[in-house]
């Protein structure tokens, strides 16, 4: 007993299996021995196990960080322990970091950042008088002056005053209301927040939630962990990933049977399909909403990655605004938007916000009430956000290395959406659709059936075994379709635009190499 | 789309549609979520603010925010490399600058070598950047005096807030008798009742014994425990020490007890460690719940459940607005630790500016390198400050006749209880407020003070006592607990 005492202390209990601690098991193998030795003082159950567990946090599933990429971080660590494999390097091509693979942060943005969390820098003749202007407008909002006070729960005013500002801007003079801004944690959060307060009844009057197939999984997860009920309408693949609104209209009919539908959710540009609505589109949506009684999320997170120079992009708020009043009075709407894509990559700062339209007034006060039992988002997300909306202008010192950044970072990614189309449509197997916008490709792969039947055989879904094949012989870990949805029979995988240009050449070939021998293989 | 106050029959006069979301509709735990750090009072508070940029004539001329444990808003200032390191990595071109001591760009470094494309601007993992766990965990093996930490048991957190909710999460289970309890110190700190409420748990409440400076009894413990196996299924307890709203420390002979208590009765311990810097009573002292729960020994140490967390919002430091915090889970069933995961992944990651905060939090400047001597200095000036502050607001209140202050011993906030008058009381109720909030509300209108009534943290019925911080500077503070006390008397007289 002494021995398993000495043992635990050195901390050698059971552990998760992983990396860490591999030459500690078995040392936690014997001290978890010689405590089986002695019965009486066994290890009792925990009280905290997968019976007994949330069973609604235990149906959540998020693939973009999922099983593979757990396999491509074992991988990574093989590779640094020296083990030899058939590529030296894993490529994360499986999430949307923009500056995990090299894109550089705007400069102008960093210095205000800079000089936000370190005023004395105001004094430094190496920042131009722009970016200390900002800095200055922005800290005088703080408490204390300072980006480490709370903020309000709804977020610095004057940044959402300068939110409302540009989307009034953006949408062409349609105005926006300061008090229907809530700064949030990524767009993820306010997403959270939102389908939350959305979420009641039960049996056949729980809400029930309509999301695009494929979709992005922050919406599942959601669904799942609030246990509401997901509603699939599936985007036309034939037709460039459109919405079609009778397949809406299919979606919620055979929806009323098992669940109160009232909420439609909309990704524009879209994940991981790429799509950018068409305007005539966006009007349908709107009027089907308003038509079935639907609160709409339209999630705009890429609203400035449009790459196909015959697609605009068109804010829900300003065509619902432009629809007239029956429309614009009626449909309750938030709009999302974040730091984390666009030009500037700022994922890591986890700054977002959302605008919401219509919204019942008890229902903004729940609102607040409910953020603030989290206090504030983080204020440097929030000050992130500010320079996003808040830009240099022509005419500002900064504004011209800024304009040069933005082009440079659009034009490459614009470049690489077009590489990576033409590429994987020279593949035999595999047919992928324009990239229009956001920051990924969902090419469809054509597998064999032994491929089908061997990943039946593994226990998984047949594009996964493809991923994880792929990821065990060339390194580039992808995230298979079936973690984003897809009609039935068919398989796709995502793979992000982002790797530097060179590289993703040479990424693109690996991946074609390895189809063409898995068609082999399976043949 | 601007914002109007449009009631029903307005709308139907105006021919506009019935909302999807209404009050009815609405997800109903969340409309009995209420947290009152930020509640009626604070809405209050800004209306006055505002009326006073009008230049509406006021007692006062400003509001004095004491509502909310925000030391920075109350002029603390930033410690200096916490600042200088988080700017370098904000802005890497400084590192070629002469105005940054060599220790703050070497940390910066370090940092940026850990994040994706040496960039705070990358995705973290979801449990945080791997160093910055690592950093954690020495943290805590030097603070618990060498008892070891498992990075893989340290996850990075959007403060505290966040790794708490996340915890709770997991142990949702059951329904109606079934139904997961938690115990929870009344008073609390309302983010744990906010929680509970959204998420459909069964708040299980046991009494802090204000008759000896908030003292944690495990008698309590067990009168509550049993009382609440009749309707619910208590999974967890939850501490927080030292304690908001009532700054008590707890002895180590009492966290021994209620780790026994947690093990016997097969609880999961939440300890909320926050204010783990804030201690400021002499013979008072800081005991780890890991520490403690490590040095019993067996069946505790190797079986007992355990999370305890830590901000970088409080302390010396009072970095909120970055909300970085981490979360230590020991004895956790490996694969409850992989869901945990899971579930934070669906989020992302934590901010990383806060992951970074915390690292600095963790691993300080050592006293050989070239900050170490600012860092020291301003790290004792604010903890001197806080515990002058806390001294003298005891003693200002146990003065004051028909108010009684519990020691600070730490944390940043007093809770003294307030004796109302029973017209006082009787007028509360026909307002339909809570005595305290009246009290509370009083006291804003006429003298621009903020502080949040005991009914928003929980207390004994027929008591009453509201939560102020010990935050704004010294000779402020002072003139704050004169008025404040004057007005007591004269409230009193008033009612009398």
């Amino acid at each position: 007993m002494q021995r398993a005492a000495a043992l635990v202390r050195r901390g050698c209990g059971p552990r998760t299996p992983g990396s860490w601690g591999r030459n500690q098991s078995s040392v936690a193998a014997e001290a978890s021995a010689v405590l089986k030795v002695r019965p009486e003082r066994s290890r009792r159950e925990r009280i905290l196990t997968l019976e007994s567990m949330n069973p609604q946090v235990k149906a959540v599933e998020y693939a973009v960080r999922g099983p593979i990429v757990l396999k491509a971080g074992e991988i990574e660590l093989e590779l640094q322990r020296g083990i030899k494999k058939p590529f030296t390097e894993v490529i994360r091509a499986n999430i949307g970091d923009a500056q995990a693979m090299g894109q550089q942060p705007i400069t102008f943005l960093r210095q205000v950042m800079a000089l936000c969390t370190y005023p004395n820098l105001l004094d430094s003749p190496s920042f131009p008088e722009d970016a200390k202007k900002r800095a200055r407008r922005i800290l005088q909002a703080c408490g204390g002056n300072s980006l480490g006070s709370y903020s309000a729960s709804q977020g610095v005013n004057c940044i959402r005053e300068d939110v409302a500002a540009y989307i009034t801007r953006r949408d062409g003079g349609v105005p926006a209301d300061p008090d229907n801004i809530y700064l949030t944690t990524g767009a993820s959060d306010g997403i959270s927040t939102i389908l939350k307060i959305l979420v009641s009844g039960g049996g056949k009057s729980r809400t029930g939630v309509m999301i695009p197939i494929p979709q992005y999984p922050l919406y599942s997860a959601v669904i799942s962990e609030l246990d509401a009920i997901q509603v699939n309408y599936y985007l036309d693949e034939e037709n460039c990933w459109a919405l079609n609104v009778n397949e809406l209209r299919r979606a919620v009919q055979e929806a009323k049977d098992h669940c109160d539908p009232k909420v439609l959710c909309i990704i524009n540009p879209g994940n991981p399909t790429g799509q950018v609505q068409s305007r005539k589109c966006i009007e349908d949506v709107i009027h089907f909403a308003w038509e079935e009684k639907l609160f709409l999320l339209a999630d705009e997170v890429y609203q400035d990655n449009v790459y196909s120079p015959d697609c605009r992009f068109h804010s829900f708020k300003k065509v619902l605004y432009e629809m007239g009043p029956e429309y614009s009075s009626n449909v309750e709407l938030a709009s999302f938007h974040s730091t984390s894509k666009g030009y500037m990559g700022e994922c890591g700062y986890r700054g977002g916000y959302m605008e919401v339209v219509n919204l019942h007034p008890e229902i903004k006060g729940q609102l607040v009430k409910l953020l603030s039992v989290r206090l504030c988002p983080p204020v440097s997300g929030q000050a992130a956000m500010d320079i996003v909306v808040n830009p240099p202008v022509p005419g500002e010192e900064s504004f011209e290395q800024f304009s040069r950044e933005k082009e440079s970072v659009l034009g490459n990614l614009a470049k690489k959406a077009k590489l990576t189309e033409d590429l994987f449509n020279q593949v035999p197997g595999i047919h992928c659709n324009p990239l229009q916008g956001a920051m990924y490709a969902f090419p469809r792969i054509f597998l064999p059936a032994k491929a089908v039947e061997a990943a039946q055989a593994h226990q998984m879904a047949p594009d996964m075994f493809y991923c994880m094949k792929l990821l065990e012989e060339t390194g580039i870990c992808v995230v298979p379709g079936s973690g984003f949805g897809q009609r039935e029979g068919t398989y796709h995988f995502r793979m992000t635009i982002l790797p530097p240009v060179e590289k993703l050449k040479t990424v693109l070939q690996k991946v074609k190499d390895f189809h063409i021998n898995f068609l082999e293989k399976y043949a | 789309m601007a914002s109007s106050t449009v009631d029903q029959s307005q709308v139907a006069r105006n021919g506009l549609r019935e909302k999807v979301l209404t009050l009815n509709s609405m997800n109903p735990r969340v409309r009995r979520v209420e947290y009152a750090v930020r509640g009626p009072i604070v809405q209050r508070a800004l209306e006055l603010e505002q009326e006073l940029r009008q230049g509406v004539k006021k007692p006062f001329t400003e509001v004095i925010r004491a509502n909310i444990g925000d030391a920075q808003a109350m002029g603390q200032r930033p410690i200096t490399f916490l600042r200088q390191v988080l700017a370098l990595c904000v802005n890497p071109d400084l590192l070629n600058s002469p105005n940054f001591p060599d220790d703050a760009k070497k940390r910066a470094e370090r940092i940026l070598q850990a994040c994706g494309g040496h960039s705070l601007g990358a995705y973290s993992i979801s449990s945080g950047i791997q160093l910055i766990r690592e950093d954690v965990a020495q943290y805590i093996e030097r603070r618990d005096g060498g008892i070891p930490a498992d990075p893989h048991n340290v996850f990075l957190s959007a403060g505290a807030s966040d790794a708490i909710v996340t915890v709770l999460k997991l142990l949702v289970a059951g329904e109606g008798h079934t139904r997961t309890g938690v115990l929870i110190p009344i008073p609390q700190y309302p983010l744990y009742s906010a929680t509970l409420a959204e998420l459909g748990m069964v708040q299980v409440d046991y009494y802090l014994d204000e008759e000896r400076a908030w003292a944690l009894d495990v008698a309590e413990l067990h009168r509550a425990l049993y009382q609440a196996r009749d309707h619910c299924c208590p999974r967890a307890l939850c501490v927080i020490n030292p304690g908001n709203p009532t700054g008590q420390v707890q002895t180590r002979e009492c966290i021994e007890a209620v780790i026994r208590f947690a093990f016997q009765e097969r609880l999961f311990l939440l300890a909320d460690e926050v204010y783990q810097d804030n201690v400021y009573a002499v013979g008072s002292q800081f005991h780890s719940f890991k520490k403690v729960l490590m040095e019993m020994g067996p069946p505790y140490a190797v079986q007992q459940e355990l999370a305890s967390f830590h901000s970088t919002s409080k302390g010396y430091m009072g970095e909120c607005g970055f909300r970085g915090g981490y979360v230590e889970v020991v004895n956790m069933d490996p694969a409850v630790q992989q869901q945990m995961l899971k579930l934070m992944s669906v989020r992302l990651c934590p901010p990383v500016p806060g992951q970074a905060m915390l690292d600095l939090v963790v691993s300080p400047p050592a006293p050989t390198d070239p900050s170490f001597m600012q860092f020291q200095a301003e790290r004792q000036a604010v903890l001197a400050e806080l515990a002058a502050k806390a001294r003298l607001t005891e003693q200002v209140f146990s003065e004051a006749p028909g108010i009684s202050c519990n020691p600070v011993q730490g944390a940043m906030y007093s809770f003294p209880r307030v004796q109302l008058p029973p017209r006082a009381v009787q007028r509360a109720q026909e307002l339909g407020l809570a005595p305290d909030m009246f009290f509370c509300l009083c006291l804003l209108e006429e003298t621009g003070i903020c502080v949040v009534p005991g009914s928003g943290f929980g207390q004994r019925e027929g008591t009453y006592h509201f939560r102020m911080t010990i935050l704004p500077p010294l000779e402020k503070l002072q003139l704050l607990l004169e008025k404040l006390t004057r007005f007591h008397a004269k409230f009193t007289l008033e009612y009398s």
